[in-house]
């Protein structure tokens, strides 16, 4: 549903049933709303047969990288001889993303559910779940929910009395974009500073304190009591075409449209429908310019690029970006798109960790060469040197991160490259003041 | 990069621990949550900025010795997290959304509608009466509801430059 609207008729909706509705919120409630069966059934169940489950349904990664979830389960070790950690990625921070934040304030215990079938499915008897220092709220509610759960067996030492043990720990980060990364996660959970680590050794071999470890983001967990419940087949057949893109997918759109909110769309869905008919087109007198489709971290696509894109992994991966975290920014014909650009830029310059030399200068020069651009004082060869830079960010370093900021950098320049010249040639006045 | 005094004429003020009575008790319960003393810092940070309202070096001290950590240690991921103060702020704290999907919503106008509302003038900067300081944030997640803020935990959505004034007319 698209919370804060009603429900729109193309949209499917799942794991947005209960957005916006105080009573999902209390253990109560939610077990009123069908909740808990799910956990109850998994615990029925071996942990391989949940995993190939989770295989089948087709279920990919929610917060950005889309890597099939039972696949990365089954990447645990079989025998649990050492502690295995469960890490739920509530870190959402991609600018554009705001989805997970609907999922803990309004379905907290959908998520405690996902999770607790989730460390049962890969051995672990702790799951941590890290949420953002600025979510005062789903903080609240999450804390309260868990509770709750623990009050009614639901979590604990002896889970609805399978003599299985679940404990779940909230941990509260503290400003750091790059934490979501899922090693600087882990460095964060351990009281280190959030740098990324060498992979590999991958997580599932040693992650969280040196043990076995899976991360997966909250959507992606939410979604597994459903699948658990309704079937693997079920959840595969809410697709429009594409096998290898299964499931509902929340998309957060904000920015230039009338209005904003998370929808939740059958995977498939044209993009088009998502922009004019749930989200109401752009504000009266507006055209479309740019939209980025997955988060600040993948490729600008022009209007008529997104306009023609089905919205699934492969799909928007053929009109040269990515579906990333679905964290849509839609800029209509009054966007700056070099300021906007600069922007960006300088949120990973902020947020760069600064251990990887490429990122630590690149984003930084990247930032001062727009400032300079906006400023009147660009030449010529700027371009040049940006795309170089984003060259030498690209594929080089411990993370992504550098590589983010190189995506709109390099489709900007692609896409939107006459405004830059406006400004490098004085047909613009200067945005900034002298730098 | 500290913001406190400088290193020994720092007046003789004797510093309270933060880590005694009902606050240690609560720190030891969190000792069973995770395997390793370490893991309670970032916890025990925020129960230091909550009950003093910033992380001072006498501070940065204490959590190390509680934790068994060097105060170099402490003090080096003090620093990699923005939300942590290493300086006194305005009883007030106030974070502005400005990236790109707030920006292009007029994000930079309820900036200026705050430090001019709030008498901070400049970012960073705490109002000569010491109720507020304003800074501007990265990405708060909440992008679909322009512009939001954080006034201490309370998160506020949808900030015009209208509506500045009244809400900074809830805060003492």
């Amino acid at each position: 549903m698209g919370y804060p609207h009603p429900s729109h008729p193309k949209e499917t909706v799942v794991l947005s049933k209960h957005f916006g509705d105080p009573e999902a919120r209390t253990y109560a409630g939610w077990v009123r709303h069908g909740g808990y069966q799910a956990l109850r059934k998994a615990l029925g169940m071996t942990r391989e047969a949940i995993v190939e489950e989770v295989k089948a349904s087709g279920l990919r990664g929610r917060g950005g990288a889309g890597f099939p979830t039972g696949l990365k389960w089954s990447f645990m070790p079989k025998e649990v001889v050492k502690p295995h950690y469960l890490v739920c990625n509530a870190d959402e921070s991609e600018p554009g993303t705001f989805k997970d934040r609907e999922i803990m304030r309004w379905t907290p215990h959908a998520l405690i559910e996902g999770c607790a079938i989730a460390a049962y499915a890969i051995g672990a008897e702790r799951c941590y779940i890290y949420i953002r220092g600025e979510f005062t709220e789903p903080w609240k509610v999450m804390s309260a929910a868990v509770e709750e759960a623990l009050a009614n067996g639901a979590l604990g030492d002896d889970v609805f009395g399978s003599g299985k043990r679940i404990e779940m720990v909230l941990h509260r980060g503290a400003g750091a974009y790059i934490c979501g990364e899922e090693t600087a996660m882990m460095n964060s959970i351990e009281g280190r500073r959030g740098n990324p680590r060498i992979k590999p050794p991958f997580p599932a071999v040693a992650g969280l304190f040196g043990m076995p470890t899976t991360i997966n983001n909250v959507e992606t967990l939410s979604a597994v009591p459903h699948i658990l419940e309704r079937g693997a087949a079920w959840y595969k057949s809410l697709c429009l075409g594409n096998p290898k893109s299964t499931g509902t997918k929340l998309v957060s759109v904000c920015g230039h449209v009338r209005r904003p909110g998370n929808y939740e769309v059958t995977m498939g869905t044209p993009l088009r429908d998502i922009l004019h008919d749930m989200c109401g087109g752009p504000p009266p007198g507006r055209k479309f310019k740019a939209v980025i489709p997955g988060g600040s971290s993948v490729p600008i696509m022009t209007a008529e690029e997104a306009e023609a894109t089905v919205f699934d992994y492969e799909g928007v991966v053929e009109k040269g970006s990515m579906l990333g975290s679905a964290g849509m920014i839609v800029m209509d014909d009054s966007t700056d798109m070099v300021y906007q650009i600069w922007r960006l830029a300088r949120f990973y310059a902020h947020e760069s960790c600064a251990q990887c030399t490429q990122c630590r200068e690149g984003t930084a020069w990247t930032t001062r060469i727009l400032e300079r651009i906006l400023a009147g004082k660009g030449k010529v060869d700027d371009f040049q040197l940006l795309l170089d830079l984003s060259e030498n960010m690209t594929g080089k370093t411990i993370c992504v991160l550098s590589d983010s900021c190189a995506a709109p950098v390099v489709s900007g320049i692609q896409k939107f490259r006459s405004e830059f010249e406006a400004y490098i040639a004085g047909a613009r006045e200067p945005a900034l003041a002298s730098v | 990069m500290s913001g406190g005094a400088g290193h020994g004429t720092a007046p003789a003020e004797a510093y309270v621990p933060v880590f005694a009575g009902p606050a240690r008790a609560r720190l030891e319960q969190l000792f069973a949550k995770y395997p390793t003393r370490q893991a309670c810092l970032l916890p025990a940070l925020w129960m230091v900025q909550e009950a003093r309202g910033w992380i001072s070096e006498q501070a940065i001290g204490e959590v190390a010795d509680v934790l068994e950590l060097t105060p170099a240690y402490v003090k080096g991921v003090v620093t990699f997290y923005t939300m942590y103060h290493t300086h006194p702020v305005g009883r007030h704290f106030v974070q502005v959304c400005t990236t790109s999907p707030c920006n292009i919503c007029g994000a930079e106008d309820v900036v200026k509608a705050l430090l001019r509302e709030t008498g901070c003038g400049e970012l960073g900067a705490t109002s000569p009466d010491g109720r507020f300081t304003v800074i501007e944030v990265e990405c708060l997640g909440a992008c679909g509801f322009p512009t939001p803020i954080l006034v201490d935990d309370d998160f506020i959505e949808n900030v015009t430059p209208e509506k500045v004034k009244g809400i900074v007319q809830r805060y003492e």
